[in-house]
């Protein structure tokens, strides 16, 4: 039974990862724009296309 | 997707063809290159920019994304962004040679739109970054100041069809936002603690069946400890702070009793956990915050793009042209001083108290008065801040600064000083609740310690702090917060955006509502009709010829409404400023203008905006505004429920009118100035009144101010509206009954969950008097109390909004 006091750190460290992950992304603004990120993922990288072709 | 490419020639030549820019009928086929044809030559350059640098893929995202460029703008209009001081203002970063700028940017509105300015970077090496946040409407630049600089960007911008709206206002109140990331923090750091306690928790819960050994149970409930020492001194800060600021203002408000169980539920944990006697009430308290948190978070929802907090800055330009030693030099608004000598172009707007002192001031008060009409000044005279130049450019010299403007000084008024949420929240019901929530609740603890002194004295402590714990309010806190964030939810949905959500509760105790005319009961277009003598053909052609000379936006109405004539020679024409016309053709004379210039008595009831005496005979020529649509069937139905008042700044032309929509009971006022229109909410408040002002513009900002929810209307609720509480879409005028009916049964369902929450407290306080609360009952009866408590709220509100019509989902 006391690998429960391993299993306990180990659990408690990688919620806590989590939790920093959260932090992480909260504080670099990806919350703020729910909408833009949604639109973005579908441009084609080509930009030189142009409507001639 | 190339809606015009993909049509046949002969077709593309017939005169109903969308501009390939901007989507709207082009009248002529005469602008077109590469096929495509335009409806302007503005939009025709957006596409040649475009194409030249290889950005077309913008029309291939959505079709006619841009938006139509008829309008233009003048070429110095920016001039002022050269100006350094200015210039730093906006920035966010700038060590000289790099800068970031930031610019807000109403006309954004789909996925071309943001492709196309995150593309910035091909139209000008300078820029190097350009990235888009598309619900706050906000663009942020990377440049290089030796390449390109603001004011080039910008006018750039501008060309392509994304003029940015500059405010320096707008721009200190950008810098407030980042408090709201702080609740996040906390949430997430109380979610963490709160799942991490449960689990465990869980061996506690079944102890008694499973047997854990001693040895974990005791490290489990140092571990939880822990845990919730995160939660209690950084997750419920907002709590604890909340609660000591309304005791300074000695006030009992909902947080205090809520802080009172915190602290019990924290203090009689250590203590079980440090004597080894119980496990203590973490879970449930982590719980609580958490769940909190959410409400709260959920209760407060920005809406980014939407500014409640406006005045007459956002409206007034940043900077006008000064001349100085004959030379016109852009200069800040705030710089301005008396005596200085301005000029004014087409369009902008009279930043401070003048005399005209050149060109001809045709002015647009509609912003400061409410009358559509504008007015002609002729040198010499006085202009007042506010009203707007539709003609020539003017040369101005103030005689006032800018603060002291008779428009601006009305934001002097003590109305303004004063914080209408904070106002709101003082008064709320859930204070109200708490407040003998909370003396009942002291006075049950009081017996109870008094009752265990006599019959055992060592029960005081667990029962007394038992009972506080259990009785914790929080069930109340939960409704009022889930019941609000959603009610904010729903109403934004159908179009009507609340600041926060102490509006609804305002909203729900109106009894008195007072609506604006122009703008707001009216949209800006106009019905035409003649009445008296009938034109003839001959007739209507001199009068066209007559009209059409003149700039008098009546003349231009006129011209328009007879349709086009022939070019006549008139034999004389004289236009008498403010009075009317005097003209003769072939020995007819024709007076156009006033009851007064034409000679004519106008009947009671009949009155024109013009008058046109042809020779003897006498034609009224009728200027009436258009009323939005379900006006007409939105009154009577809100007369129902309501006293309603109407405050126009117009004449009363359309008094009769407006008397068949609104009824015999209802005050009509006509003429107000925008101090009468606060004036005249003071009297009503006087009068125990709660009103609900509706307006639109500047000349309605002290009303909506004054009066104890101002809702502006607004048909792009991007735009500018003066400060208020709510903004509503004028698209959904219609539903607005419907919205004030859902507002109203807030209150209603705050209470039923109240009601229900007291009961789980009295099943709460029956089991732990009676000393049977163990950790697993509390463990069950929290999650599950709040649980229900939140299913109502959420779900009783969207009930009745489905009853009354609305839409559910945006």
């Amino acid at each position: 039974m006391s690998a429960l006091y391993i299993m306990i750190a180990a659990s408690l460290l990688v919620a806590g990862f989590f939790l920093l992950a959260f932090v992480w992304s909260v504080n670099s603004d990806q919350f703020d724009d729910k909408e833009g990120a949604a639109m973005r993922m579908l441009y084609d990288n080509n930009i030189d296309k142009t409507i001639q072709e | 997707m190339f809606t015009a490419k993909e049509k046949p020639l002969e077709q593309i030549q017939k005169p109903n063809t969308p501009c390939f820019h901007c989507g709207v009928e082009c009248v002529t086929t005469a602008i077109s290159k590469d096929d495509k044809t335009f409806c302007c030559e503005g939009c025709k350059l957006v596409y040649e920019i475009l194409n030249e640098n290889g950005l077309c893929d913008y029309y291939a995202l959505q079709s006619h994304p841009g938006l139509s460029q008829i309008k233009g703008i003048r070429a110095d209009k920016y001039a002022y962004l050269d100006d350094k001081a200015i210039a730093n203002k906006l920035y966010t970063f700038t060590n000289g040679k790099h800068s970031i700028v930031k610019l807000y940017i109403p006309g954004i509105h789909c996925s071309s739109c943001m492709w196309l300015l995150e593309h910035m970077t091909k139209l000008n090496d300078g820029i190097t970054e350009s990235r888009l946040n598309f619900g706050a409407k906000e663009l942020t630049i990377h440049f290089l100041e030796s390449k390109i600089s603001l004011r080039k960007i910008v006018e750039l911008l501008a060309t392509i069809g994304y003029e940015p709206y500059i405010s320096l206002d707008a721009n200190e109140e950008q810098k407030k936002s980042p408090a709201s990331k702080k609740k996040i923090y906390k949430l997430g750091v109380a979610g963490f603690c709160f799942g991490n306690i449960m689990l465990m928790s869980f061996p506690e819960y079944l102890s008694s069946d499973l047997g854990i050994e001693h040895q974990y149970a005791q490290l489990f409930r140092y571990l939880n400890l822990a845990l919730a020492l995160p939660v209690f001194f950084y997750s419920a800060s907002e709590f604890f702070s909340s609660a000591w600021a309304g005791l300074k203002q000695r006030m009992l408000n909902i947080d205090a009793p809520i802080v009172l169980a915190l602290i019990i539920t924290f203090g009689r944990s250590i203590y079980e956990i440090a004597t080894n006697t119980g496990s203590g009430y973490l879970d449930s308290m982590t719980g609580i915050v958490f769940f909190m948190l959410i409400g709260r978070i959920v209760q407060e929802r920005a809406y980014k793009s939407i500014s409640f907090h406006r005045d007459y800055k956002s409206y007034f330009p940043i900077a006008v042209n000064v001349i100085k030693d004959g030379v016109a030099k852009p200069c800040a608004l705030q710089e301005l001083k008396e005596k200085d000598i301005v000029e004014l172009h087409n369009g902008e707007i009279i930043p401070a108290d003048a005399i005209v002192l050149d060109g001809v001031a045709n002015i647009d008060y509609s912003f400061v008065t409410g009358e559509s009409e504008p007015v002609n000044i002729i040198k010499g005279n006085i202009v007042y801040a506010g009203g707007k130049q539709t003609g020539e450019k003017l040369k101005l010299q103030l005689i006032k600064p800018v603060a002291g403007s008779y428009l601006t000084s009305l934001w002097n008024h003590y109305s303004f000083s004063k914080d209408k949420a904070e106002q709101n929240n003082k008064h709320s019901v859930i204070h109200k609740l708490s407040r003998y929530f909370t003396i009942i609740l002291l006075s049950l603890a009081t017996l109870t310690a008094m009752y265990w002194y006599v019959v055992n004295p060592a029960n005081i402590l667990p029962s007394v702090s038992a009972m506080l714990i259990v009785a914790c309010p929080c069930a109340l806190l939960l409704a009022a917060s889930y019941t609000n964030g959603n009610i904010l939810r729903l109403l934004s949905n159908n179009g009507l955006f609340l600041r926060d959500a102490t509006v609804i509760e305002q909203l729900g105790n109106i009894d008195h509502i007072v609506f604006d005319k122009t703008g707001t009961l009216t949209a800006g277009s106009n019905q035409y009709s003649f009445s008296g003598h009938a034109l003839n053909e001959q007739e209507k052609a001199v009068l066209y010829n007559i009209a059409v000379q003149s700039t008098h936006p009546y003349s231009k109405s006129l011209a328009s409404h007879l349709g086009a004539y022939p070019k006549i020679e008139l034999t004389s024409w004289n236009e008498i400023p403010g009075k009317g016309i005097t003209a003769s053709y072939n020995g007819d004379s024709i007076r156009i203008g006033s009851a007064f210039h034409t000679g004519v008595v106008p009947s009671e009831k009949d009155t024109a905006a013009v008058y046109i005496r042809y020779n003897d005979s006498v034609t009224a020529f009728h200027i009436t505004p258009e009323f939005r649509d379900n006006i007409p069937n939105l009154i009577p139905k809100l007369a129902h429920n309501y006293q309603l008042s109407m405050l126009s700044g117009d004449n009363d032309r359309q008094r009769g009118v407006l008397t068949d929509i609104f009824g015999s009971r209802a005050t009509l006022l006509f003429e107000q100035k925008p101090m009468d229109k606060l004036r005249y909410i003071e009297l009503l408040q006087q009068s125990g009144k709660k009103v609900l002002m509706v307006g639109d513009g500047l000349n309605d900002a002290g009303a909506l101010q004054q009066s104890n929810v101002g809702i502006t209307l607004s048909d792009d609720i991007n735009n500018f509206s003066p400060s208020c509480d709510a903004i509503l879409d004028a698209s959904k005028i219609s539903k607005f009954s419907s919205l004030l009916r859902l507002a109203n049964a807030a209150k209603h369902i705050i209470n039923t969950a109240f009601v229900i929450s007291i009961l789980y407290n009295v099943v709460g306080l029956t089991i732990s008097m009676q000393g049977l609360m163990s950790p697993m009952i509390a463990a069950i009866l929290m999650p599950i109390s709040t649980l229900s408590i939140v299913m109502i709220s959420t779900g009783i509100s969207s009930i009745v909004a489905k009853r009354h019509g609305l839409s559910l989902i945006g």
